[in-house]
């Protein structure tokens, strides 16, 4: 005999909870032979702009942890992946239809990609900052600092859950927060993912997920004043390029959208992308 | 610390109200301690802006007469002998002798054994009362070294007072001063003003010279400055001549900037005196120019501003030549001191 | 007061060799524009100094052109040696040049001679010195090994710093192997054109620089146009906005370098007189036509009245006046223009309720001047604490608490610059961090040099000049085998920019 299961709620996850979407709104994810999987909370420009709040609320802290500390929470976060690699390759399998052992592969490579940006987070200013040898009685020095709020446009297409540790990873690890409106067709990884964070060591409102649809959700993060970089990592089939347009109104950091074999492929320059140069005069005198 | 001195000579009422009691090192202490700071490289790149004014054809001839009227003519060797005292006097008298016009000097500046010499080689150019002529500043208190005990620093005063010395170039206690016993240097300085006193009543000016290249810091410069105009100095002056660094354009900079705000606080006009290192009229034209606009222009007057030096004058003596011929000059024709 | 009114000390105009008109430098020679030509003048005389060239949309597109071909000619083949040696070169007759360009200079834009003879210059040759060693290590600059360029860099430079803005774009973009179509603003292009004969000079490839004259639209054509894989701009922050618009949706690479209203914050603990004088360089070097200009003063509430006093007092000992007179401090405002948007915000500081002071100067009769002024009890909320004036104008503000001061140094679109004035150097490294702005200077203001990355935060721009950051930024990783690609810009019809205005609607 079958025990009857209990389906889960997706819900949005903003500033550490679990809310619906203030809309009410819900839309139906289904497997990939077209079965209903689940209803998804279809996130509205409130829900987007209650997630800024959240994230700007939570920069202060994040932005201020040091950065051993910021690699010791996104270690954990990977360690947190592993323990639920069952429930990720268990929603992969369905919603993407792919085999148990490509789903695992894809979970083992989402974790992997998670573990290299935590490793970076106490080394990517020894890259990217450096003493400036001015010709004069000072001491100089250029130092990236966390661009702010990243306004994340997750991948669309398949392989969800690398394609959102790709986009999400690489801004946390320089000291940002991140809304992220998550891959519309297969957002169960995100909500997985979210629930991952809540029971890691992340505060609230570090990273925030939207679910819905970009489309509806995009213009207003693109327009947002208080949203300081809007990442367009997965913003290919959308009116992108009006995306851009509005989002130069507040001279926003803006990454155009990528295709190809590895969209966000693990680099450097995606941590580097979410960073501000600041550099730092000190008058240096013996007497 | 209080001795038969303190009770003669007492300095200005403010300096007790602004130290807030008694000259103790410690209340001296906290109030040296407690004015700005100096950041070294802002304040030297002031004083290398004011070394960017150009100052040319009137300006630069008013400016080289100036210094002449400024310039502490000074002899202070060992080997000094009357006839080497005699021989700078008459310099002073006549810095030019193929030009009546050129303007004589503030000073003579000797040691106090040979003030004697000094005043008698002046005769009638001697300044008397503050009238036009040459002044006779005597160095004294163990100059340079300022390393004996009071008693002779004060006897090497009285005498040269005695003498006729118009001018005293004091010297502090440098190791006092770096060891924090600011109310040994405060003390002395007034027990040195109080031996400045003549029969008649009257003072010999005082310039306190600080010994800036040892002080090293321009904070210390700046708390010594200080100190010195507490306890009654007429002047500051940076050098005794004999250590490197003598002195720099940053260094009185920052003295003046000390003059300036006493001013503001009271009223009182207190002096500079820029000695040793200053060779050429250029060097000497911005030091006149940081003067004016430090504190202003009325500062470039014999009774508030001097060069101590010895080889500027030379210097000074070429351009002048140049304004006035058009062509340039040469050793040949300035005279030896 | 006899001394003070130092006598006249003009530099002489006599080394000067400029012609009555010139055109634009394209593919290595001067050819006629084909727009309207326009006069350039002394902003402290009025008088016109040469007829100017305009670039029209043919000339901006044979300029590209140019630039192309030698790009995929002639300097993308050479080594980065070679392209160093170019620089070198160029340094070099800058040195040579040096007292000539300095007197152009100050004649073009209005700004004193000890200016430019001291600093702009001098920062000038410097920076094509730093970058000609760079174009031979392209490795090290940060894009990863064996870097590319971009391709074609259009840049458009401002008023306020001609030559040195003409050397912070051009000379990155040819260490890292760009070629380059550079506008220079319409009231100080003259320095460019002498610049133009020094590149022949050096024998560079022609094309490889090509510097077009013009207005607005002269440079609108040129970010817009398809040719150019790189734009890089300084100048207002609306200008700034719009290029942002026109290059989206396409891959150009866009850096921005535009305004600000930078905080100088003083401490009760300052060096005082040096604070003061950072006060001073802060808002009054370069009559306060500085993008980073510490155009707001925060002083701490208890020192306020005594720092203000020093300020005034000094403020007396500025000279303003002939700017080719080497005892000038305070020169021409650039243009009638500039004059009259500083005269209009000043009023309004009036209005707003702010008290205005200014020092005594005496105001030539030709010309375009304005007294260095001061604003106290100014607030957060007054125009003047927010709009950048771009003027010989302070706004002065106090603060209570580091963490007050901090607030409202941070509380601005822009993110330029600040200035830190403390002794306490557990503070100003901790003030420092706090600051959202992309140069913040401790104890000093207004400091630039090759090596040190420049630019902003928010709505001051992105991107920096300057260091191995402003190498990268002519740069771009090597091309990688089944890696991802920038996606092609959709077609936008009518019909898709409506429906996206109708989706907005819809919610």
């Amino acid at each position: 005999m079958n025990r009857l299961a209990i389906p889960k709620t997706y819900k949005l996850y903003i500033g550490g909870k679990f809310p619906r979407s203030e809309s009410g709104r819900v839309y139906e994810v289904l497997s990939h032979k077209g079965a209903f999987l689940a209803n998804a909370a279809k996130g509205s420009r409130k829900d987007a702009r209650d997630a800024v709040v959240a994230a700007r609320s939570a920069l202060g802290g994040w932005a201020g942890a040091t950065a051993f500390n910021r690699g010791q929470v996104l270690y954990r976060i990977a360690e947190l992946l592993e323990g639920r690699r069952v429930q990720f390759i268990d929603e992969i399998t369905s919603c993407e239809g792919v085999t148990a052992a490509v789903a695992s592969a894809q979970v083992d490579e989402a974790i992997d990609r998670w573990v290299w940006y935590a490793g970076w987070a106490d080394k990517y200013v020894q890259v990217a900052g450096n003493a400036n040898p001015v010709s004069g009685p000072f001491f100089n020095l250029s130092v990236p600092e966390p661009t702010g709020v990243v306004a994340i446009i997750a991948p669309q297409g398949g392989e969800s859950l690398i394609g959102l540790v790709s986009a999400i990873a690489p801004a946390l690890v320089a000291g940002n927060t991140v809304v992220v409106v998550a891959n519309e067709n297969a957002p169960l990884s995100a909500i997985s993912l979210s629930e991952v964070l809540a029971t890691s060591d992340v505060p609230g409102g570090v990273v925030n997920i939207v679910t819905g649809s970009p489309a509806e959700i995009a213009p207003w993060l693109a327009s947002h004043a208080d949203v300081n970089a809007l990442d367009l990592v997965g913003a290919g089939n959308l009116d992108w390029v009006e995306l851009q347009i509005s989002a130069a109104d507040t001279l926003k950091r803006v990454l155009p959208p990528e295709s190809g074999a590895d969209a966000a492929a693990p680099e450097l320059s995606r941590i580097l992308a979410f960073t501000e140069l600041k550099t730092v005069w000190h008058t240096k005198a013996i007497l | 610390m209080t001795s038969s001195h303190l009770a003669a000579y007492q300095p200005d009422q403010r300096a007790a109200s602004l130290i807030g009691g008694e000259a103790t090192d410690a209340n001296l202490r906290r109030y040296l301690h407690g004015i700005p700071g100096i950041d070294a490289v802002g304040l030297e790149a002031r004083a290398a802006d004011f070394g960017t004014r150009s100052i040319k054809t009137s300006s630069k001839r008013w400016a080289i007469d100036t210094i002449i009227g400024l310039i502490d003519l000074t002899t202070l060797e060992g080997a000094d002998t009357p006839g080497k005292v005699r021989s700078l006097v008459a310099k002073a008298r006549v810095p030019d002798p193929g030009d009546p016009g050129c303007p004589r000097v503030a000073a003579v500046c000797v040691y106090g054994d040979l003030v004697g010499t000094a005043v008698t080689a002046l005769g009638s150019a001697h300044a008397v009362d503050g009238t036009d002529g040459v002044r006779v500043a005597a160095v004294a208190t163990a100059f340079p070294s300022g390393r004996a005990s009071l008693a002779v620093k004060l006897a090497d005063v009285g005498d040269a007072v005695a003498a006729g010395a118009d001018e005293i170039d004091m010297v502090i206690d440098r190791g006092a001063f770096l060891a924090g016993r600011y109310g040994q240097v405060y003390d002395e300085i007034v027990a040195v003003k109080e031996a400045c006193r003549r029969a008649d009543g009257s003072f010999a000016h005082l310039k306190v010279i600080l010994e800036t290249g040892e002080l090293n810091t321009y904070d210390n410069v700046r708390r010594a400055s200080w100190l010195a105009i507490l306890a009654g100095g007429d002047f500051i002056k940076t050098s005794t001549g004999k250590v490197a660094p003598a002195a720099t354009l940053p260094v009185t900079l920052s003295m003046l900037e000390v003059v300036r705000d006493w001013h503001r606080l009271t009223g009182v006009r207190i002096g500079v005196k820029p000695a040793g290192g200053i060779r050429t009229s250029k060097d000497a034209i911005k030091y006149l120019v940081t003067v004016a606009e430090t504190v202003g222009e009325e500062w470039l007057t014999p009774h508030l501003f001097r060069f101590g030096a010895s080889s500027l004058l030379n210097d000074v003596l070429l351009q002048r030549q140049k304004m006035t011929t058009g062509h340039y000059s040469g050793p040949d024709y300035v005279t030896i001191d | 007061m006899k001394f003070l009114d130092y006598a006249p000390a003009p530099e002489s105009q006599a080394l000067l060799n400029l012609k009555s008109d010139y055109g634009l430098f394209i593919n290595g020679d001067f050819t006629a524009g084909r727009g309207t030509p326009f006069q350039t003048i002394n902003p402290a005389t009025e008088q016109q100094i040469a007829m100017i060239a305009t670039a029209n949309e043919a000339d901006v597109d044979a300029a590209v052109s140019a630039a192309r071909h030698a790009y995929d000619g002639v300097w993308s083949r050479l080594s980065g040696s070679d392209r160093g040696k170019y620089l070198f070169r160029i340094a070099r007759l800058v040195q040579e040049r040096a007292r000539e360009l300095a007197v152009a200079e100050t004649l073009d834009n209005g700004k004193p001679i000890k200016e430019t003879r001291d600093v702009d210059i001098p920062l000038v040759a410097a920076w094509f010195f730093y970058y000609a060693g760079w174009a031979d290590k392209l490795d090290h600059a940060g894009a990863g090994p064996n870097p590319a360029s971009l391709g074609v860099a259009a840049q458009v430079i401002p008023w306020n710093f001609p030559l040195m803005m003409l050397a912070w774009k051009i000379a990155p973009a040819l260490a890292a192997g760009n070629t380059v179509v550079l506008k220079p603003a319409e009231t100080t292009s003259l320095t460019a054109l002498l610049f133009a004969e020094i590149l022949q000079q050096a024998d560079l490839p022609a094309g490889v620089v090509n510097i077009i004259t013009g207005d607005g639209s002269t440079g609108q054509a040129l970010v817009d146009h398809p040719g150019v894989n790189k734009v890089a701009f300084t100048g207002s922050t609306a200008v700034g906005r719009s290029i942002a618009r026109s290059i989206a949706g396409t891959e150009k690479k866009l850096s921005l370098e535009l305004g600000g209203k930078g905080a100088n914050i003083v401490f009760d603990d300052a060096p005082i007189d040096q604070a003061v004088e950072g006060i001073v360089r802060g808002i009054f070097f370069n009559q306060g036509h500085v993008c980073c200009a510490g155009s707001r003063l925060l002083v701490q509430e208890s020192i306020h009245d005594d720092v203000i006093d020093r300020l005034k007092q000094r403020m007396q000992t500025l000279r303003l006046g002939d700017p080719l007179d080497k005892n000038t401090d305070i020169g021409a405002i650039n243009s009638a223009e500039q004059l009259a948007r500083i005269r209009e915000l000043s009023d309004l500081g009036q209005q707003e309720g702010a008290e205005r002071w200014s020092a005594d100067c005496v105001i030539p009769e030709n010309g375009f001047w304005f007294a260095p002024t001061i604003f106290t009890n100014v607030s957060t909320s007054h125009r003047i604490a927010r709009d950048e004036i771009f003027g010989p104008v302070l706004s002065v503000l106090t603060f209570r608490t580091p963490a007050e001061a901090i607030a409202k140094a941070n509380n601005t679109p822009y993110g330029l610059s600040a200035g830190i004035w403390s002794d306490k150097g557990s503070r100003i490294l901790a003030v420092a961090d706090k600051l959202r702005a992309g140069v913040i200077w401790a104890n000093t203001f207004n400091q630039f040099d090759p090596s040190s990355p420049f630019g902003g935060y928010k709505e001051s721009g992105y991107g920096r000049e300057g260091g191995r950051q402003g190498l990268a930024a002519y740069l771009k990783p090597a091309v990688r085998s089944g890696s991802r690609s920038i996606v092609a810009a959709p077609a936008t019809t009518p019909e898709t920019k409506k429906s996206a205005s109708a989706k907005k609607a819809a919610k």
